[in-house]
């Protein structure tokens, strides 16, 4: 259903995360293609958000490699990964709530445009000039995402399925190539769903490769072009939306009861 | 938090001019410009500890070893090597910087609040050198003759001509400091005190950005060290022990280290009170501020700059 290439952007071999002893990700490979939507799913505790660690550099894995356009990256850190284009959301929102919405998206714009410290504490033109282009960049997600008019409200004011939106709008300012968005529904009522998921179908539209955990099944087999399914550590299952809801192991694992 | 208003910068402005005119007139409080002067002195710090306490969230109980730094540096140089003073502030703001980087960098690399146990054992250490390395620092005794300040043949050499030196340094200061935090610095500071996770994962690279003010707010603390030096004319290490670096905590925290505001009412008010209005309590001072301290920490978590927010949250009870 969208312009998915044959190009893989994100590819993970033989990927292990140990905790202490706990092997949180064992021997995972794992593909993401340019342009798609791609959803993981999987129980709570299979490593869901461990994957998303360590494709957004909050810790490098303990063992294989991680390449994004062709290049590795497991050894980068977190805020290098952002400059190569790769952007994530969280699982438990975390907005900066003592700052405006508008600052928030602002702050996204951070891996664009910056001005040096003794540029920004003399108030050079140059840095007057970046800051009303990260301002204008900002105000555009804003309409993007249909928060504009509660632009100078601070983030922690709003309500749930806001702050979610918000924060995958915060994701999408520093105009990345890969979104990794952890269960941007959860919490979320059937409408602040709704407009949830069609916002990752409009991000997709424009391009960016979107990586989806999510629990919704709905959400996932609406939006999502290959589903990969972890289970303890492990995949499990990979295919289309069809294929993966008829995967006798997935229905076991996962699905159980929701299909 | 974000905007702060250019009105109250003028009226603020106005406030610091206009102050050593109308204490003059008054002969009971004629002294106040003097103590304006070390108010300013102090406000360079606060101003800085905010930006990185307040704003950044990282702790330092070991700025008075910057202050220290400047000093000396200033004192030994001018004292004895007969140098013209500005290159030697200029001198002791670069130590002061490298001296950052060195014990701030490996600190501020690790998670936690290994900033303060860094700067802790670092305040403690410069403070014992000031004291032992005689043959520089004259010892316990301190250094005299530390000559005053001149530009182009002006000489700063009334209580009024320092105050309005210090009080430009300080306005520039200030300046630069809320231009910092309304700039997309300030938002990195901020959202590096909010989420560290979330801040890193927008590509604000956080060790450069904690280093970055640190470095900062040493090399005020250096300037305001120097100029405390010029103006006395003599130092000697009390002034920069760890009572003094505790003192300024105390300082952000009364006037409310989430706003740049507050470290400059706290630095006048904890100036006034130790330099004047404390002066009968002798050695029971210290016994005032651990009560202000706990006072603040328990009723006014945001300082007094807070305490119109919540003044107006009761009348709107
Ligand atoms: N930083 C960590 N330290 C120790 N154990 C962790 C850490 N992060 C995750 N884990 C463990 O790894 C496993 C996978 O967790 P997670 O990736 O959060 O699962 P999911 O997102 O799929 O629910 C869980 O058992 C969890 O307790
Ligand atoms: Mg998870």
């Amino acid at each position: 259903m969208n312009f998915v290439e044959e190009e893989n952007i994100l590819e993970l071999n033989r990927v292990v995360m140990a905790f202490g002893g706990l092997m949180a990700l064992s021997n995972l490979n794992f593909q993401v293609k340019k342009g798609m939507i791609k959803a993981i799913i999987g129980p709570n505790g299979a490593g869901k958000t461990t994957l998303f660690n360590i494709i957004t550099g909050s810790f490098p894995p303990t063992e294989g490699s991680v390449m994004f356009k062709g290049l590795p990256i497991e050894h980068l850190k977190a805020h290098k990964i952002a400059e190569r284009g790769i952007s994530r959301t969280f699982q438990t929102v975390e907005l900066f709530g003592n700052m405006t919405v508008l600052e928030n998206v602002m702050l996204g714009c951070h891996t664009r445009v910056r001005s040096s410290f003794l540029s920004s504490g003399f108030q050079l033109p140059q840095f007057r000039r970046k800051e009303a282009q990260v301002k204008e960049s900002a105000m555009k997600i804003l309409k993007f995402i249909g928060l504009v008019d509660k632009f100078n409200d601070p983030a922690d004011s709003l309500p749930l399925g806001e702050q979610k939106i918000l924060e995958i709008g915060r994701a999408l300012a520093s105009e990345p190539e890969l979104m990794c968005l952890d269960e941007p529904a959860a919490g979320l009522n059937e409408t602040e769903t709704y407009v949830a998921s069609s916002l990752i179908r409009a991000i997709n539209a424009k391009g960016i490769t979107v990586l989806l955990v999510e629990h919704d099944m709905k959400v996932i087999m609406n939006i999502s072009d290959e589903i990969a399914v972890l289970n303890y550590g492990q995949k499990i299952a990979e295919g289309s939306p069809q294929e993966i809801q008829n995967n006798r192991r997935v229905i076991e694992a996962y699905l159980g009861s929701e299909i | 938090m974000l905007r702060i208003g250019k009105i109250p910068i003028a009226v603020f402005a106005l406030f610091i001019i206009a102050f050593p005119w109308v204490t003059h007139e008054i002969p009971s409080i004629e002294h106040y410009t003097d103590i304006m002067i070390f108010a300013g002195i102090y406000c360079l710090i606060t101003m800085g500890l905010s930006l990185l306490m307040g704003y950044t969230g990282q702790i330092s109980i070991g700025h008075a070893a910057f202050y220290g730094i400047g000093a000396y540096t200033s004192a030994i140089l001018t004292a004895q090597y007969g140098l013209n003073p500005w290159p030697c502030i200029i001198v002791g703001m670069a130590i002061s910087a490298v001296i950052a980087v060195l014990v701030g960098a490996p600190s501020l690399k690790l998670k936690g609040h290994y900033l303060a146990m860094a700067t802790l054992a670092f305040g403690i250490i410069v403070y014992i050198i000031f004291n032992e390395e005689a043959a520089w620092t004259g010892g316990p005794d301190g250094m005299t003759g530390i000559p005053g300040l001149s530009l182009f043949g002006f000489e700063f050499d009334s209580v009024k001509k320092y105050y309005y030196l210090v009080w430009i340094f300080v306005f520039a200061a200030f300046i630069f400091t809320v231009n910092i935090i309304q700039s997309g610095i300030g938002r990195a500071l901020r959202a590096i005190h909010v989420s560290e996770p979330a801040a890193s994962a927008m590509g604000v690279d956080i060790s450069r950005f904690k280093i970055l003010v640190f470095v900062y707010s040493a090399v005020l603390a250096s300037l305001a060290g120097s100029l405390y030096a010029h103006y006395l004319n003599f130092i000697n290490p009390s002034t920069f022990d760890l009572f003094f670096s505790i003192k300024l905590l105390i300082m952000i925290a009364l006037g409310g280290m989430y706003n740049i505001w507050g470290a400059i009412i706290g630095a006048g008010l904890i100036t006034f009170l130790s330099y004047e209005w404390l002066y009968y309590f002798q050695e029971y001072e210290v016994i005032v501020y651990g009560a202000i301290l706990l006072l603040v920490t328990i009723f006014f978590p945001k300082g007094l700059v807070g305490v119109p927010g919540i003044v107006k949250g009761w009348f709107r009870e």
